[in-house]
C-alpha cells in the first residue's frame, strides 16, 4: 500500500462526490456527494500524515473534518426541513429564487 | 443782555416744536406761545439795542465763537455769536415786525383749522431768520438761509388745497435753490482759496492776505450775491415772489415784504468786503434792473397784493442797487425803513381782504369812510414808499439815489443808474397812489362788498398803527441834524478785496480817468514815502466811496494825499445828496399828482392810455411775459431733457439691460444643452452601462446549484492546469 494508490482512491472518491453534487437533483443527495468530498480529503490528509510528515497533525485534522461534516449535515438537514416547509420539495432546482 | 443774544432765537424754536407736538391741545391752540415768545425775543432785542445804542460806536463789536466740529488739526467749524450795530438793527426789525405779525395773525387766521400750526410755522421762521441774522460764519448764515427758505415753503403753501398755493410754493421754493446754489459756490470757493475757514472775519481776514483775490473773487462775490438774487426776488429770479402771495397775508407782511426777502440785502451786507469793484457793478446793475422792471409791471396789476409784491421787488432792487453803488448805509436803511413801511401796508391790504373778501382793486372804492384806521395808516405807509418828506422812506430812498448819482458823477457811464432809479421813484409814487385812489377814493365800486365792509379788531389794527407810527424818518434821523443815528452807527466796512493781485484792473482806469488830479497826487505821494501798497488800497474807497470814509480808511503814508480826495470827495457827496433830494422830492410829488389826475380827479382816462398803446400795456400787464418765457425755455427746455432722458432710459439703458438679459438667456440655454446632453448623458450612461451589464451578468446567477458547483470544480481544474504546467 502505497501513496499513489491512496491519493488514487481518494481522487476517485472525491470525483464520485463531485459527480453526485453534479448532477443529483435531490438536496439529500447533494448532502450525501458532499459527504463523499469530505472524506475523500481525509484519506488526502491521513495519507500525508502517515506516509510523509510522520506526526499525527493528519489525523487530527481528518477527526476536526468529520466533526465538522456532522454539524454541516446536522444544519443542512435543517435547512432541508425548512426549504421543505416552503417550497414542498427539497430538489435544488425549486431553490432558484435569487438568480438573477 | 448782550450775552444771552443767543437766546433772542431758541425761544421760537421751542416755541415751533411745544406747539408742532401739543398745540392743538394748548388753550387758544398755542398762539400766546408762539407770541410770547417773540416778543420776548423783541424785549430781549430792544435790550441789546439799547446796549449797542448807548456804546453808540461806529466799530462796535459783540463776537463770540466756540469749536463746534473739529475735523483733524486742518478745519474747525465754529458756532458764535456776532452783534454789531448792523445785526442790532435787524433783530429789532425782524422781532419787532415778527411780533406784530403773530399779533395781527390771531385776528387773520381766526377759525382756520390749521391755526396751532401756522403759528408753529411763523415760530420756525422766526427762529431761521434771528439764527441768519446773528449768525458770524458763512457756513451757518447759508444753514439759516435754507431754512427760512423752507419756513418760506411752508407758509406759501399753507392752504395747499388750493392748487395755486400749492405750485407758488414749489416755485418759490426752486427758484430760492437755483440762487442758492450760487451762494454755496462762492462759499465753497472761499472755504477752498481760504484756507478752510467760514468764520466772517477770518475770510475777509484772509482775503485781506491775498489768498483770494481777482476774477475768483468776482465770482465768489457774485456767486454769494446769486443766493442773494434768489431770496431778494431779483431779477431774473423774480418771478416767485409774486406767486408767493397765495400764502396768508400776514405771512406776505413778514416774509415776503419785510424780513426774509430783506435778507439776501442783509447778505450782501454782512459779507460786503469782499466784493470786487466788478462784483459792485454787477450787484448795481441788477438792482437797476429788477427795480425798473418790478415798478413797471407794479403799474398795470389790479390785485391788491400783487402790486405790493412788484413794489417788494423794485424796493429791494433799490437796496440792492444801493449797496451796488456804494451805499452800504444806504441800502440798509431802506431795508429798514422799508420793513415797517411795507410790512403796514402788507397788513393794512390783509385789513382790507378781510373786510371785503376781495384782493381785485377793481371791486373797491371809498373804504376809507368804512375803515378810518386802515386807511390813514394806509395812507402813511404810503406816503413813505413815495418818499414824501417827514417819512421814513424819503430817508432812505434820498440816501440811495444820492449814492447812485454820486457814483454817476465819479463813473459818467454809469449815470443811467441814477436816472432810470428816479424815474422809478416816480413810479412807485404813482401806482402806490394809484392803489391808494382805488381803494380808498372815489365810489364804490361793488356795494354789496362795500357794505359788508368793516373796520378790523383791534388786534389788528394795533399793529397797523405802530407800523405807520414806525413809518416816520424822525426815527432815523431827526430833521435839524445834518447826520442821524443810523448814519453815524452803521458805516460802510472797508474793503479786504485787494485789487491791486487783479490782472485787470478797471476801477483803477475809471479812477483815473475820472479823478485825475487826485489819483497822481495820491501815487506820487505813496511813491514818495515808499509805501508801495498804498495805492492799490485806496483806489477802491475812492471809486465806490461814501464821501466820510475817503480818509479813515486810506494809509498813513498817503494820508495827506487823501486828504485832498477826501475834500473832493465830501464835495461830490455833498451836492450829490442835495440834487438827488429834490429832484426826487420833484419827481415823488410828479408821480403823486400824475395818480390824482388819472385815477381822481379823472382829466385823463386810464382806459384810454392803456388802449392807445396796447402792446406795451400788455406786455406790462403780462408781467414782461417772465412766466412765459421761463415756461418756454427753462421749464420747456427741463421737460424735453427729462423726455430726452426718458427716452435714453427706455432705449439705450433698457436696451443694454435687456441685451444683458438676452444674452443670459441664450448662455444658459447653451449650458442647459451641455447640462443635459453631457452631464445627465454621462450618468444615464452610467447608470444604463451598469443596467446592461447587469442584464448580461445575472444570466451568470441561474440558480441552479449543479452550475455553480461545474463552475466551481472547473475553476479549480484550470487552476490546476496553470499549476501543473
Amino acid at each position: 500500500m502505497t501513496l499513489d494508490k491512496l491519493l488514487i482512491i481518494a481522487a476517485a472518491l472525491f470525483c464520485c462526490g463531485l459527480y453526485t453534487v453534479m448532477t443529483r437533483r435531490s438536496a439529500v443527495a447533494v448532502l450525501m456527494g458532499v459527504e463523499l468530498i469530505l472524506n475523500a480529503t481525509n484519506i488526502n490528509f491521513v495519507a500525508f500524515s502517515f506516509f510523509l510528515a510522520r506526526v499525527m497533525g493528519g489525523q487530527i485534522f481528518a477527526v476536526f473534518v468529520i466533526v465538522l461534516a456532522a454539524a454541516e449535515a446536522a444544519v443542512a438537514l435543517a435547512i432541508f426541513l425548512r426549504m421543505f416547509a416552503t417550497t414542498g420539495t427539497v430538489e435544488v432546482d425549486a431553490a432558484d429564487e435569487m438568480k438573477g | 443782555m448782550i450775552r444771552y443774544a443767543y437766546i433772542i432765537p431758541l425761544l421760537p424754536l421751542a416755541s415751533f416744536f411745544i406747539n408742532l407736538a401739543v398745540g392743538k391741545r394748548l388753550p387758544r391752540k398755542g398762539d400766546w406761545l408762539s407770541l410770547a415768545t417773540i416778543l420776548a425775543g423783541l424785549v430781549m432785542s430792544i435790550g441789546i439795542f439799547l446796549e449797542v445804542f448807548g456804546a453808540y460806536d461806529p466799530n462796535f463789536k459783540y463776537h463770540v465763537v466756540t469749536p463746534w466740529l473739529t475735523v483733524g488739526d486742518r478745519f474747525t467749524l465754529n458756532v458764535g455769536v456776532l452783534v454789531d450795530n448792523v445785526t442790532a438793527v435787524m433783530l429789532l426789525v425782524v422781532t419787532g415786525v415778527s411780533t406784530l405779525v403773530h399779533l395781527f395773525s390771531i385776528g387773520y387766521m381766526h377759525g382756520d383749522p390749521r391755526y396751532n400750526r401756522f403759528f408753529a410755522y411763523l415760530s420756525i421762521f422766526s427762529f431761521s431768520m434771528l439764527g441768519l441774522v446773528l449768525a458770524e460764519s458763512f457756513f451757518f448764515i447759508y444753514v439759516f438761509w435754507e431754512l427760512v427758505g423752507l419756513s418760506s415753503y411752508l407758509l406759501i403753501g399753507f392752504w395747499f388745497e388750493k392748487k395755486s398755493a400749492a405750485d407758488a410754493c414749489k416755485k418759490a421754493f426752486i427758484a430760492n435753490r437755483v440762487g442758492d446754489f450760487g451762494f454755496l459756490i462762492g462759499t465753497l470757493i472761499i472755504f477752498a482759496t481760504c484756507g478752510g475757514v467760514l468764520g466772517y472775519d477770518q475770510v475777509f481776514q484772509a482775503i485781506g492776505e491775498g489768498k483770494l483775490s481777482g476774477t475768483l473773487l468776482t465770482i465768489a462775490g457774485i456767486g454769494i450775491f446769486c443766493g442773494a438774487i434768489g431770496k431778494s426776488a431779483q431779477f431774473p429770479l423774480h418771478v416767485w415772489l409774486p406767486d408767493a402771495m397765495e400764502g396768508p397775508t400776514p405771512v406776505s407782511a413778514l416774509i415776503h415784504a419785510a424780513t426774509m426777502v430783506a435778507a439776501g440785502v442783509y447778505l450782501v451786507g454782512r459779507v460786503y468786503p469782499i466784493f470786487t469793484p466788478d462784483a459792485f457793478l454787477f450787484i448795481a446793475y441788477i438792482g437797476f434792473i429788477t427795480l425798473f422792471i418790478a415798478a413797471t409791471i407794479a403799474l398795470t396789476q389790479n390785485d391788491i397784493k400783487k402790486v405790493l409784491a412788484y413794489s417788494t421787488i423794485s424796493q429791494l432792487g433799490f437796496m440792492i442797487m444801493g449797496l451796488g453803488v456804494g451805499g452800504f448805509t444806504a441800502g440798509l436803511a431802506h431795508l429798514t425803513t422799508h420793513a415797517a413801511f411795507k410790512a403796514c401796508l402788507f397788513l393794512g391790504s390783509g385789513s382790507i381782504i378781510h373786510a371785503v373778501h376781495s384782493q381785485d382793486l377793481r371791486e373797491m372804492g371809498a373804504l376809507r369812510k368804512k375803515m378810518p384806521i386802515t386807511f390813514v395808516t394806509f395812507l402813511i405807509a404810503t406816503l413813505a414808499i413815495a418818499g414824501v418828506p417827514g417819512f421814513s422812506g424819503f430817508f432812505s430812498k434820498d440816501m440811495i439815489l444820492a449814492a447812485a448819482l454820486e457814483f454817476g458823477m465819479r463813473n459818467p457811464q454809469h449815470y443811467i443808474l441814477f436816472f432810470g432809479a428816479l424815474f422809478t421813484a416816480g413810479m412807485t409814487a404813482f401806482y402806490m397812489f394809484r392803489l391808494v385812489i382805488m381803494a380808498f377814493f372815489g365810489e364804490a365800486k361793488d356795494h354789496h362788498k362795500y357794505d359788508h365792509a368793516h373796520e378790523s379788531p383791534p388786534n389788528m389794527w394795533v399793529p397797523l398803527v405802530v407800523l405807520a407810527i414806525l413809518s416816520f424818518s424822525f426815527w432815523f434821523k431827526s430833521p435839524f441834524v445834518e447826520k442821524g443815528w443810523f448814519q453815524t452807527l452803521i458805516t460802510k466796512p472797508a474793503t479786504v478785496a485787494n485789487i491791486a493781485k487783479a490782472p485787470a484792473v478797471p476801477a483803477s482806469m475809471e479812477h483815473a480817468a475820472v479823478m485825475a488830479p487826485a489819483t497822481e497826487a495820491g501815487s506820487a505821494a505813496s511813491h514818495g514815502t515808499s509805501a508801495p501798497a498804498g495805492t492799490p488800497q485806496e483806489a477802491r474807497p475812492v471809486v465806490h466811496g461814501e464821501s466820510q470814509e475817503g480818509a479813515s480808511h486810506g494809509e498813513p503814508a498817503t494820508a495827506g494825499a487823501h486828504a485832498g480826495a477826501a475834500e473832493h470827495d465830501a464835495h461830490i457827496a455833498h451836492t450829490a445828496h442835495a440834487y438827488a433830494m429834490y429832484s426826487s422830492v420833484a419827481i415823488g410829488t410828479l408821480g403823486i399828482f400824475l395818480a390824482f389826475v388819472v385815477y381822481s380827479f379823472g382829466w385823463i382816462d386810464p382806459a384810454r392810455v392803456a388802449n392807445s398803446v396796447k402792446p406795451l400795456y400788455n406786455f406790462l400787464l403780462n408781467k414782461w411775459y417772465f412766466d412765459e418765457l421761463y415756461d418756454k425755455t427753462v421749464i420747456g427746455g427741463s421737460i424735453s431733457f427729462a423726455k430726452f432722458l426718458a427716452w435714453f432710459d427706455l432705449t439705450v439703458v433698457d436696451g443694454l439691460v435687456n441685451l444683458v438679459a438676452q444674452l443670459g438667456v441664450f448662455a444658459s440655454f447653451l449650458v442647459g444643452k451641455f447640462d443635459n446632453y453631457v452631464v445627465d448623458g454621462a450618468v444615464n450612461g452610467l447608470a444604463s452601462a451598469t443596467i446592461g451589464s447587469g442584464s448580461v451578468l445575472r444570466r451568470l446567477q441561474t440558480g441552479k446549484l449543479y452550475h455553480y458547483v461545474f463552475v466551481l470544480a472547473g475553476g479549480a481544474l484550470v487552476i490546476f492546469l496553470i499549476k501543473a504546467f
